[in-house]
């Protein structure tokens, strides 16, 4: 075990591929791959810290993707888990992934597939309910803003849904807390680093930033949203089931009052 | 734009659209080409929940909820006295973009009361559709109510604009339909149905030879029935629904348990509980038909006429033919896989691939998260044990109900209460 070694690498998708690269070519035991930002050096245990290189990302890359389509969506979804030791986990994936004839993607009896998968499955949904959960404000710039705060870093999963649905007007969507968004200018969306400070949650506060309408519109869902509601069939467990509480700050139709 | 009196107007027709149940998004292909607004080429999304735990995806409102009909079961009856509003087109246009550019929605689901005439108002349902698409460029979601009794012309009219039409069927049984709405003719339901019907056909086989033919109605159609509200059993309700999706191509049909909103001697009275788990029931049953390979006599028929309250109708299918049982989960085929109480369909797809690669025990099938606590009673896997032995269908019925904390246990017990301390 003196030769087993923790990698470090810089915290993208890309750099985590090098390193799986890196790991395959020098045939390290890895017994540890983590973040530059989070690295705990072991006592025992050798580091060493990958640089990523693009052009060794993208052989892996497209080495799983001979391999399985699906394997390829697993591993990036659940790499976007952020959850601890993620990393480690998809190396074992991924040397399964390398290590048989058959695609192991769909193995569900075995625990390091299953576990993808489950991950996977949890980012999925969190993506699916930020495509639901995205409330625009207009702003006087005449930029449809809005604030999330998702629990996966799942901004560079929605970007295509929201680039192909709302193709004529700019829009940004901020995520809180990792503190970066996505911007679409009409033409293609960039990623956008900003400290903002000034965060639009469904406060009673209005901002002088947004257009006078603004407002209105959200007044007349957030009426829309009372009426729809059958009160002989109410249902509230299945209710914040669907629309957990922790979401409630940035839905318009959830406003106490503006 | 007037918002004060545009909120007014939304309440009140939102509140009347609101027992339409339909809230499909999904279905179509209508993907965003020169950089319009909108796509409804992939899935639906639901944007949000009401607090009757009901989808909300799609902005569902009345054109106006005056009518020259007077439905007993309806809300907008003409011997209803509410207050009465209409939209102009422009303002629903208007709403419908703006919601939909702020992400609240995924289109616009259009009904209406029946002022002047079905033909008049139907052509002012299409008039908002044809401005969505024509002058907006809106490739959201448009869903049309069909109203019934509606020209054949406007019927091939709306399907050029709409995703999805729609005629509600209302009440399953044609008994059921002269009683509670006299005003009304079977066939004024169904004719604009076959007309959609065979206009999808026609779409569908022109479309081969000329690729550029305008879509029709892509999501095809939907029908809903109201339940509860005259008495007619499950097979009844099962049966109709069987006949219109096998006769009218139907994509869904939609089961409503009935709310009470008129006071009307042929009526259940009002504050009588809506019949959610009945309907809930009619759903899974729906399901197995569609996606799980039943035939409707298996599940409903002279022996059987009405579903389990207390169990869902797979397990009650499973029950009341134990002789199939058990199968062994190693090696069955898919049809009988989908047939196991607590496996669904996603876990006969986990199932069949997993056991490409080794034998399936207990602790495989628990991962793979299928419910075992009816699941066990009915199948054989890698191992000796085996739940079933010789127990019968009551004696398991009676042990799954046990462990089960099921959703409805609850409901389900307070039901019988009320229904005792009534009887009494």
């Amino acid at each position: 075990m003196n030769n087993s070694k923790v990698l470090i690498y810089d915290g993208s998708f890309n750099g985590f591929l090098t390193t799986i690269f890196v790991a395959f070519e020098e045939k390290v035991t890895v017994s540890q791959i983590q973040k530059e930002t989070v690295c705990q050096s072991g006592l025992f245990s050798e580091t060493q810290t990958v640089l990523t290189q693009v052009d060794k990302a993208k052989r892996v890359w497209n080495g799983i993707q001979k391999k399985s389509n699906s394997a390829l969506k697993n591993i990036y979804f659940a790499f976007q888990s952020e959850s601890q030791d993620v990393e480690l986990l998809l190396y074992r994936y991924i040397c399964k992934l390398f290590t048989h004839e058959t695609s192991i993607a769909y193995d569900y009896s075995d625990g390091v597939v299953l576990k993808i998968s489950q991950l996977a499955k949890s980012v999925g949904r969190e993506k699916h309910r930020m495509e639901a959960f995205v409330r625009f404000q207009l702003t006087k710039d005449g930029i449809y803003f809005a604030n999330i705060e998702p629990d996966f870093d799942v901004l560079p999963l929605i970007s295509k849904h929201f680039r192909s649905r709302y193709a004529d007007q700019y829009w940004l969507i901020y995520d809180v807390k990792r503190k970066y968004g996505i911007y679409y200018d009409l033409e293609k969306v960039e990623i956008v680093s900003l400290d903002l400070f000034e965060i639009h949650s469904n406060s009673i506060h209005k901002s002088h930033k947004m257009t006078a309408n603004e407002y209105d519109y959200q007044d007349l869902w957030n009426n829309y949203f009372k009426s729809t509601n059958i009160k002989s069939r109410i249902n509230l467990k299945l209710h914040t089931q669907h629309v957990p509480k922790r979401y409630w700050k940035y839905l318009s139709e959830k406003k106490q009052a503006i | 734009m007037d918002f004060d009196r545009i909120k007014e107007k939304l309440n009140i027709l939102a509140d009347a659209a609101k027992y339409d149940v339909s809230c499909s998004s999904s279905g179509s292909k209508r993907t965003n080409t020169n950089k319009g607004l909108g796509d409804s080429s992939g899935m639906g999304i639901c944007h949000s929940y009401t607090e009757d735990g009901r989808c909300v995806s799609l902005l569902k409102i009345l054109m106006t909820n005056y009518c020259i009909f007077d439905c007993a079961y309806c809300v907008t009856r003409k011997s209803n006295d509410i207050k009465r509003a209409a939209f102009k087109i422009q303002e629903v246009v208007d709403l419908t973009i703006n919601f939909y550019r702020r992400n609240y929605i995924e289109g616009l689901f259009l009904s209406s009361g029946i002022f002047k005439s079905p033909d008049y108002t139907m052509e002012r349902l299409i008039a908002v559709a044809k401005k969505l698409r024509e002058e907006e460029n809106f490739n959201g979601y448009i869903h049309l109510k069909s109203i019934p009794g509606a020209s054949d012309e406007l019927m091939r009219e709306a399907g050029l604009y709409a995703d999805r039409l729609s005629v509600n069927i209302e009440v399953p049984t044609i008994s059921g339909l002269k009683l509670l709405a006299p005003d009304k003719k079977h066939e004024d339901f169904t004719k604009p149905m076959l007309k959609v019907k065979n206009e999808i056909i026609q779409y569908k086989s022109e479309k081969k030879l000329i690729r550029s033919t305008p879509k029709y109605a892509p999501a095809g159609q939907s029908t809903q029935m109201i339940i509860g509200a005259t008495g007619e059993s499950d097979k009844d309700i099962m049966y109709s629904a069987t006949h219109y999706y096998k006769n009218y191509n139907m994509k869904r049909v939609y089961y409503s348990g009935y709310v009470p909103v008129a006071e009307d001697i042929r009526l259940p009275a009002i504050g009588t509980q809506v019949p959610m788990l009945r309907e809930n029931r009619l759903y899974q049953t729906d399901w197995l038909l569609r996606f799980y390979g039943f035939n409707v006599q298996e599940i409903l028929n002279n022996n059987h006429p009405n579903l389990d309250i207390d169990i869902d109708p797979k397990l009650g299918w499973a029950l009341r033919n134990l002789n199939h049982f058990p199968i062994d989960i190693n090696k069955a085929d898919k049809l009988m896989l989908a047939r196991v109480p607590g496996i669904g369909l996603k876990s006969v797809h986990k199932i069949l691939n997993a056991r490409r690669f080794r034998n399936l025990n207990w602790e495989h099938l628990k991962k793979i998260g299928i419910a075992l606590n009816r699941a066990k009673y009915f199948i054989l896997c890698d191992s000796n044990k085996w739940v079933h032995r010789d127990l019968d269908a009551d004696k398991i019925k009676g042990m799954i109900i046990q462990n089960s904390a099921g959703k409805f246990r609850k409901e389900y017990s307070t039901q019988l209460e009320l229904f005792n301390s009534k009887a009494v």
